[in-house]
This record gives C-alpha cells, sequence and structure tokens, in this order.
C-alpha cells in the first residue's frame, strides 16, 4: 500500500486532466483509507467522515490540476481531507453555543508521562492474533484514546505506513515534530497496551504439560 | 559510553525506525544486552507498532467505497476536473 509509483501517478493525472476521467477511480484507491481514518480520527463520526470523505476526493478532483508533483499525490489527499475535517469541525462548534474556549481542536500539545510500562520479559505476539476480535478491539480503543496530535501521526506513519517526510506534509507540520509526536504516541500505547496484550501471547507448555 | 534507561527510551521511536546516530545505536544495543527491562520495553513497543499497522484492526466500513465511486462517477459525468473549477 506504501508503494506508489510517482511517474505513473502524474501520467495518470496528466491523462485523467487530457479527458481520461475513469482514471481517477484507480488513482485514489491507495487513499481511501487514509482519507477515511484520519477523517474519523477529527470527526470521530461515521457518518460524518463518510460524508465528508466524499467531498474530499470531489475537491481533490476538481483541483487535480492544482497538484504539484513534488508531493506524493496520496499525502496531497490526505491534507485536503484533515482541511475538509477540521474545516466541519469549526462549523460544528460556532454552532454549539457552549463550546469551551480550548484554541482550535488538536492543536494542544498534551504534556505527560512518557514513560514505558515496565516489563522484564515480553513475548511476541505474532500477528496472525489480530484475526481475535478481542486484540484488534483493544489495539482500537488504545489507538482512539490518544491525544488527536499523536492520534494523527500514529495513524499516517504507522497505520498507513507513510515515511516521515510524507507524515509531516500530510499534517502541515515539521518533521522533528513528527518525530517527536510519533516517540510519545508509541510511548503512549506501549503503556497502555502492553499490561493488556500480554494474554495474548501464544501459551509455553511447562513441566508435564502446564501452562508456563 | 554507559547509558542509562531513561535514556534508552527516549530513543526507542529512532531506534525501531532506524533513524538513530550510529554511535548512540551501539551504547544502545550494549545496555540492551544486559538490561532485560529496556529489551522488554523495546521488544513491547516494536510488537505494538507491528499489531496495529495489521490492515484488519482497521477497516474501511462495508460499502463505503462502492459508495464513493459512485458519486465520483456522477460528479465525473458533470465534465472533466477543469471545467468546474470556478466553484
Ligand atoms: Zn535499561
Amino acid at each position: 500500500m506504501s508503494n506508489h509509483d510517482p511517474e505513473s501517478e502524474i501520467e495518470s493525472i496528466r491523462r485523467i486532466l487530457a479527458g481520461e476521467k475513469h482514471l481517477f477511480h484507480d488513482l485514489i484507491r491507495p487513499c481511501e483509507r487514509p482519507v477515511f481514518f484520519m477523517l474519523m480520527s477529527i470527526l470521530k463520526n461515521e457518518t460524518e467522515a463518510e460524508d465528508a470523505a466524499q467531498e474530499t476526493f470531489i475537491k481533490a478532483y476538481r483541483n487535480l490540476h492544482l497538484f504539484r508533483g513534488d508531493a506524493q499525490f496520496r499525502t496531497w489527499v490526505v491534507s485536503i481531507a484533515r482541511n475538509e475535517g477540521l474545516g466541519r469541525l469549526r462549523k460544528l462548534d460556532n454552532r454549539r453555543e457552549d463550546s469551551i474556549d480550548g484554541g482550535p481542536p488538536g492543536s494542544e500539545e498534551a504534556t505527560g508521562d512518557f514513560t514505558p510500562a515496565i516489563l522484564t520479559s515480553w513475548r511476541e505476539i505474532p500477528i496472525e492474533t489480530v484475526e481475535r476480535e478481542e486484540l484488534a478491539a483493544l489495539l482500537r480503543e488504545a489507538i482512539a484514546a490518544l491525544p488527536e496530535i499523536y492520534r494523527n501521526v500514529v495513524l499516517l506513519r504507522d497505520i498507513e505506513e507513510m515515511d516521515i517526510r510524507q507524515t509531516a506534509e500530510a499534517l502541515d507540520i515539521s518533521e522533528g515534530a513528527v518525530k517527536v509526536r510519533l516517540h510519545r504516541a508509541r510511548a503512549l500505547l506501549q503503556k497502555s497496551l502492553a499490561p493488556k496484550l500480554k494474554g495474548f501471547a501464544p501459551q509455553r507448555r511447562g513441566w508435564f504439560g502446564r501452562r508456563a | 559510553m554507559r547509558i542509562d534507561c531513561k535514556h534508552v527510551w527516549e530513543h526507542i521511536s529512532a531506534y525501531i525506525d532506524g533513524e538513530i546516530d550510529p554511535v548512540l545505536r551501539a551504547d544502545i544495543d550494549k545496555h540492551l544486552e544486559t538490561c532485560e527491562i529496556c529489551s522488554a520495553v523495546l521488544d513491547s513497543t516494536r510488537n505494538v507498532v507491528v499489531l496495529i499497522a495489521d490492515d484488519r484492526v482497521f477497516d474501511l466500513p462495508a460499502g463505503l467505497s462502492e459508495r464513493l465511486h459512485k458519486r465520483l462517477d456522477e460528479e465525473m459525468s458533470a465534465g472533466p476536473p477543469r471545467e468546474s473549477l470556478t466553484e
């Protein structure tokens, strides 16, 4: 999913602009996940996020001629999604009369304790274990519980596997900020998840077949 | 140089991504040889990073993609991208 050939991307954009509109469908397929999950992260509502995702891709289509080849197409679309999400959030906030003034959403650099959960051993949880819905649910909950500025970085960097530069461009922050936030996000995830995940490690058999 | 556990924790994310100065990396590796806590912290963090990257954790809602492409077809039949610029 993280492999995009910039040459062929630019070529297909050129063809779309020249009239082969249907190519837009394939162009955006790798963007659907990051766009939707970025909007979920901001709006926290599935219906609203889906609507905003459609709007994002329509804007991307209408403004395709403005895309400059210096960024990856996916990065460009995710930053459109982020603006769309923040714009909708501002409208919702204005409508809410009792909105507490806390600055723009997600802007606060949460201070907190980023020390990890202390463990003395770790047994690897194999990737297949994600098939178990309880594990997947725990992972989703932990990510949802992150402060937004950390969640967005994890979403693009670790979940959608963008690199640090693309993540910085999509979120309009510096690469240094991406690294700091990523570090904190991972520390927070390790802290909340490690104690809960232990039970998912494959059981080792001890003496006489007892569980070790 | 000898480094302490706290120092190791500060660099875990960069260590996992391989974005770390080779000298510091060597110091951390040396620390990890004898520190079971830092080894467990590193392994668990890396494990978490691998698990959350799995596509099965976050799935697009059913039908979202189909609805999106249908909406785009409507938009596209309205004209090529450049024509709708004035909005
Ligand atoms: Zn240590």
